[in-house]
């Protein structure tokens, strides 16, 4: 143990170090934006809900299935509660009676969130647009939706492409450096909500600059790096804890 | 240190299940008055699933009130097809010809050996067997596959049509049928060794939420759950419909092989044999298909109907869960006056507090499991 604490050197390492990336390469080293690096870790355990309300459930339990495997991608471990998932996949019907059902497990999901609308009926209403009085005319009345999936119901690989294009948005995000908005590609206020008849329906907020700092190792890591730089960026509100 | 049968002060608790949890099999709620682990009441709250399909049946005409009826049971999508189907049949007195009659047949029972193996599957996994899910899916895939071949769709087929099915079938379709028959004979075999003899599953369903049969005609239960009781009611048999009269096969019930009759055990039992009976009625359906001729839609399939005023229809058929009937009353427009069904899942819920007063928490889900509810068709 003593000779091999001994044995490791600290040395100055990339471009204005002495070793080209050919040469970390070699040492097993590689060199990335920390971005890169938290997203890549991100998009590959993007964790659903177990969120069914009628027939594209069954769908979304086909994509967990034998045939088309989720967990490939990262995405298998459906999860009973909002505490531990990332995604919501809003696999059926909303009706009106569901609707605060559905906003208040959102808003018990911790961010960074996504949401997918799988199903015709989630989309806008589906086949229940006309005479369907209990119906929630689109899932996107009552919470930010990131990726529709139409189809009355999706086929398990439509879902599969929605759950990629998930992780297309979380390859693009920005986690560490804070510049006012932490979820650049976070959807816009939706204009059908404007005079929507529903309370529940105008409930959630668009991050802004003055959203809180997100907590955990997240905020810890860019608190770690950014405080003390005389930037705008590390004096947040952050529990503090792993300092 | 608290001595066993001690006095010990306990205190009742109000506990919520549902709309949002993996074991009510969709949105049911239940709220569950409970003393630590024991069930002293429970309360089923439905109607989170409510989709307006009376309203929506009023408002279509008769043909377009086809896909509504998939989205009631969709688990059973065919067999709400069919179950329609024949009532507006009755209405609008359209002749179906042989050979579109067994094809239906044959796409029926295959519809209710895929909800059984969803019922099968999901059911091992509310008890905490994983494995059993995995290849019951395996199997239900290859039916999906034969079905979207047949229609063009997994899961919402409309494909039972009044006046026959709306689509022929491929040349080579009989012969994957049987294929898919032969295979499904071996895994059936393969389901009994990995669930129903399976000593755990055994101890979690045996003398659980035992319903006896006159409980189960009280609250009009049907299907599996009441022939788990150890009555032998199908409508299949008892008033036949389609050619269901022409065709051989057992109707499986309840024994109490091992525990009390009208267990859990019980009631997944009649569910796997009937996959068998299912197999059975397929192959004669093949074969009769073979011989028989006609074409396989006599009305098309976007022409209006108009049955004539005043006319009204109840029909049943016997769906994977149970009684399922049609009310469809006509006013002489293509629309129809009225529609309404009875779904079996309804009833079969209604049962769940009789059942479960005095079990545990844990036996809850097994029963709710056991009675194998689609919520679609609960709240319509």
């Amino acid at each position: 143990m003593s000779e091999q604490s001994s044995g490791m050197r600290l040395q100055p390492l990339g471009p204005s170090g002495d070793l080209s990336d050919e040469e970390l390469l070699k040492h097993n080293i590689f060199i990335t934006k920390a971005d890169d690096l938290i997203n890549w870790a991100r998009r590959s355990s993007v964790w659903p809900m177990t969120f069914g309300l009628a027939c594209c459930a069954i769908e979304m339990m086909a994509t967990g299935a034998s045939r088309t495997d989720i967990d490939r991608f990262g995405s298998g471990p459906f999860r009973a509660t909002p505490r531990q998932a990332d995604l919501m996949i809003v696999a059926g019907t909303v009706t009106h009676k569901m609707a605060p059902r559905v906003k208040r497990l959102y808003d018990q999901m911790p961010e960074p969130k996504y949401v997918i609308a799988m199903g015709a009926c989630v989309c806008r209403g589906g086949p229940y647009h006309k005479f369907g009085y209990h119906v929630v005319k689109g899932v996107d009345l009552i919470v930010p939706v990131d990726v529709y999936v139409p189809g009355c119901p999706p086929r398990p690989e439509a879902l599969l492409e929605g759950v990629f294009r998930i992780q297309d948005k979380i390859r693009r995000e920005r986690t560490l450096y804070y510049d006012g908005q932490r979820r650049l590609t976070r959807p816009a206020p939706n204009p059908r909500l404007e005079g929507h008849a529903g309370n529940w329906a105008n409930g959630f907020d668009v991050e802004g600059a003055d959203a809180p700092k997100s907590a955990g190792f997240i905020g810890w890591l860019r608190e770690f790096l950014f405080e003390g730089h005389g930037d705008d960026h590390g004096h947040g509100h952050d529990d503090g804890h792993g300092h | 240190m608290i001595e066993a049968g001690a006095d010990i002060r306990t205190e009742e608790f109000l506990l919520n299940m549902g709309p949002q949890h993996p074991a009510t099999h969709g949105v049911l709620r239940l709220v569950v008055r409970t003393d630590g682990e024991l069930v002293l009441d429970c309360e089923c709250h439905i109607g989170y699933l409510h989709r307006c399909f009376e309203k929506c049946a009023e408002g279509n005409p008769y043909t377009s009130v086809i896909p509504y009826t998939d989205r009631m049971d969709y688990l059973a999508a065919m067999c709400n097809n069919q179950s329609f189907s024949l009532a507006v049949e009755k209405l609008a007195k359209i002749e179906v010809t042989d050979r579109a009659r067994w094809m239906r047949m044959a796409t029926v029972e295959l519809q209710r050996i895929a909800s059984h193996l969803m019922a099968v599957g999901t059911y091992g996994l509310d008890v905490g067997a994983i494995t059993a899910f995995l290849h019951c899916f395996r199997e239900r895939e290859r039916i999906l596959d034969l079905f979207e071949e047949m229609s063009g769709q997994r899961l919402n087929y409309s494909y039972i049509v009044p006046g026959g099915v709306l689509y022929d079938w491929p040349d080579d379709m009989p012969k994957k049928i049987e294929n898919f028959c032969d295979q499904m004979e071996v895994r059936i075999r393969e389901y009994n060794d990995l669930l129903s003899g399976n000593g755990i599953f055994i101890k979690r369903t045996a003398d659980i939420g035992v319903l006896p049969a006159d409980v189960a005609i009280a609250w009009g239960c049907t299907g599996p759950v009441l022939r788990g009781s150890g009555i032998k009611r199908d409508l299949r048999k008892d008033r036949p419909y389609e050619f269901y009269d022409q065709v051989e096969f057992d109707v499986p019930v309840g024994r109490g092989l091992h525990g009390t009759l009208g267990d859990c055990w019980d009631r997944y039992w009649v569910r796997v044999q009937e996959m068998s009976e299912s197999i059975k009625i397929i192959r004669q359906s093949i074969s009769k298909y073979s011989t028989s001729t006609g074409k396989y839609l006599t009305t098309p399939a976007n022409k209006q109907l108009r049955p004539p005023k005043g006319e009204a229809v109840y029909h049943t058929t016997e769906n994977p869960r149970g009684e399922l009937g049609y009310y469809v009353v006509s006013d002489g427009e293509p629309i129809p006056y009225r529609v309404k069904a009875r779904a079996p899942s309804f009833c079969n819920v209604a049962v769940l507090p009789e059942i479960s007063r005095g079990t545990m928490v844990a036996d809850l889900v097994a029963i709710l499991g056991s009675l194998d509810i689609v919520l679609g068709e609960i709240d319509r």
